[in-house]
């Protein structure tokens, strides 16, 4: 199988289209994740295949692919909810794969997931979700814990809606709600899986704004996975398109645009 | 490629797949669950362990355990009671004629007393707990498990161990007791009222009758055994429904067997631990 893997260097011109920014805490700080050579089979089906990326700090890297080519369970082994077959993770630095549970979960408080679902607790209220992380985390009073989940929940636009239960949300609400959880402990890796699956256009677009604004004020690495090519687009500083289990090419929207390969031009083009 | 034709193909052909002989079937078809049933038993140790472990490192999630007693303790004790009321009055009744048969009815309140304290206060209370709180534990967790609910407690740093299952299953061993207690008064006080009604007799009277002879020690034993009961209950509803897979469907499956398991596995326990306190209590 051929890869073309056209790396891109820190400054090129995107996000689409603009040049990731340099941040106190981005760029110059070096990577925040790096995947070698990752490798995941489940029941002889090989779904990654030796998958290398790098995400920097204040990076956004959208993953795209088929269906059923190993984007979630990328994100899922980022964050070690699965264990790899073989290959190295490392999150700021510190390699993820073999660590004990409790040394995992002080990594885990470094990194935001925001779920294909969102996945709110339902027994939960909207504040309760966004304030389970912070009750067993963060060291704070009641007053400023409440303060915390306001300003969260102001930042993602569902300030009036403390006291719903998740089931009263529509999709785009809960995403928003999932989003604001993610960002809670403020981390330094966002993962978001499927952040626009199932939305109407108008909501895919709030949500990519949101996106974008959420970067623009926490300034984080942020992994997506994504089919949506048109958020990818607009979220996204790199873009890397996975194919039978392999980065098959990396590059900004506009290398994907330019590339020559079959499988990319085809993607393109149907997904636009 | 030719061959002779006088000999069937499926004899000379190398590619012909075996017939599996019939002591190979018969030993796939004993030995498969046999197996399934130790790797589930293998599973549940690991999970135990698991628990164990999260058990005794902190934060110990105490609003959580509260929140537990609340939801299977007081949301059980309707139930529970009404069942202990039912047993107790068709105890009585049941029991009355028998008694009256052989001139024995006075020993009516210490039968009645001795039968639901030792045995059938017990296990009602354990299978009916085992039917609504095991359900509703393999229910809520299969239905946390298949919408990465308890994938989001993980990735939060949480270990969900600790927080679903220790929780539940701490709640269920304490508030087991106190439920047995609650089916046991209801059985004595709806006993009393069943045999009131076929031959007046005063509450303090039946009472008296019925705990002569009765000490602490009465009460020990089977306490200890619905504090088995609830590990039971507990372990295998967190068990099951941490384990649940392949959507809805797997989140009923996961309500049924936990109900179906729990509910052998108290009358198991039932059965081995009245045994052992006849040996080690008589």
């Amino acid at each position: 199988m051929m890869h073309v893997v056209q790396r891109v260097l820190p400054g090129v011109e995107e996000r689409g289209g603009t040049a990731p920014k340099e941040t106190s805490r981005g760029y110059g700080d070096g990577p925040a994740v790096v995947v070698r050579g990752l490798r995941k089979s489940f029941g002889g089906q090989t779904v990654l295949d030796g998958i290398d990326l790098t995400v920097k700090s204040g990076e956004t890297l959208a993953v795209l692919g088929r269906s059923g080519t190993g984007k979630s369970v990328l994100l899922k082994l980022i964050i070690a909810l699965q264990c790899p077959d073989s290959g190295s993770i490392r999150v700021e630095g510190q390699e993820v794969t073999h660590l004990e549970l409790e040394a995992m979960n002080e990594i885990r408080k470094k990194m935001g997931f925001l779920f294909q679902h969102a996945a709110l607790y339902d027994s939960l209220t909207v504040e309760e979700n966004i304030a389970f992380p912070l009750k067993r985390h963060a060291k704070m009073a009641d007053s400023e814990l409440g303060d915390r989940v306001k300003q969260l929940l102001s930042s993602v636009g569902m300030e009036g809606d403390l006291k719903k239960m998740p089931s009263e949300l529509s999709g785009g609400m809960q995403k928003r709600v999932g989003l604001a959880r993610a960002l809670a402990l403020e981390p330094g890796v966002l993962l978001l899986d499927e952040p626009t699956a199932g939305l109407d256009p108008i909501t895919s677009g709030e949500i990519n704004e949101l996106i974008l604004k959420v970067q623009e004020e926490y300034d984080m690495a942020s992994i997506v996975v994504t089919h949506d090519l048109h958020s990818a687009k607009t979220i996204a500083d790199r873009i890397a398109l996975l194919h039978e289990g392999n980065v098959l090419i990396e590059g900004t929207f506009k290398d994907l645009e330019k590339s020559d390969n079959g499988f990319v031009s085809e993607f393109m083009k149907r997904d636009s | 490629m030719s061959h002779n034709p006088n000999i069937p193909h499926r004899l000379i052909s190398q590619d012909a797949p075996q017939a599996p002989s019939f002591a190979r079937a018969t030993f796939t078809a004993v030995w498969n669950p046999i197996n399934g049933f130790l790797e589930w038993f293998g599973e549940l140790g690991l999970f135990a362990w698991q628990v164990l472990r999260a058990a005794i490192r902190r934060p110990f999630e105490g609003r959580e355990l509260v929140r537990q007693f609340d939801e299977i303790g007081s949301k059980s004790l309707p139930l529970v009671a009404l069942a202990g009321a039912a047993i107790g009055f068709v105890l009585a009744l049941e029991s009355r004629s028998s008694l009256v048969r052989f001139g024995a009815q006075s020993m009516l309140p210490a039968a009645l007393v001795y039968s639901i304290i030792h045995e059938t206060g017990p296990i009602v209370t354990g299978l009916v707990v085992s039917g609504r709180v095991g359900a509703g534990i393999g229910a809520e967790l299969g239905s946390m498990k298949v919408t990465e609910q308890i994938d989001a407690i993980e990735a939060s740093g949480v270990n969900p161990y600790k927080f679903l299952a220790f929780t539940r299953i701490v709640a269920c061993i304490l508030v087991l007791p106190l439920l047995t207690l609650a089916a046991d008064f209801c059985g004595v006080l709806f006993g009393w009222l069943a045999e009131t009604l076929a031959e007046p007799i005063s509450l303090q009277r039946f009472i008296n009758q019925g705990f002569v002879g009765t000490t602490f020690r009465d009460f020990l034993a089977p306490t200890f055994r619905t504090v088995v009961f609830g590990l039971i209950i507990g372990m295998i509803g967190c068990f099951q429904g941490m384990r649940t897979q392949g959507g809805t469907a797997g989140v009923g499956r996961s309500a049924t067997s936990s109900v179906v398991i729990s509910s052998l596995f108290v009358i198991l326990a039932d059965v081995i631990l009245v045994k052992i306190i006849l040996v080690f209590f008589s």
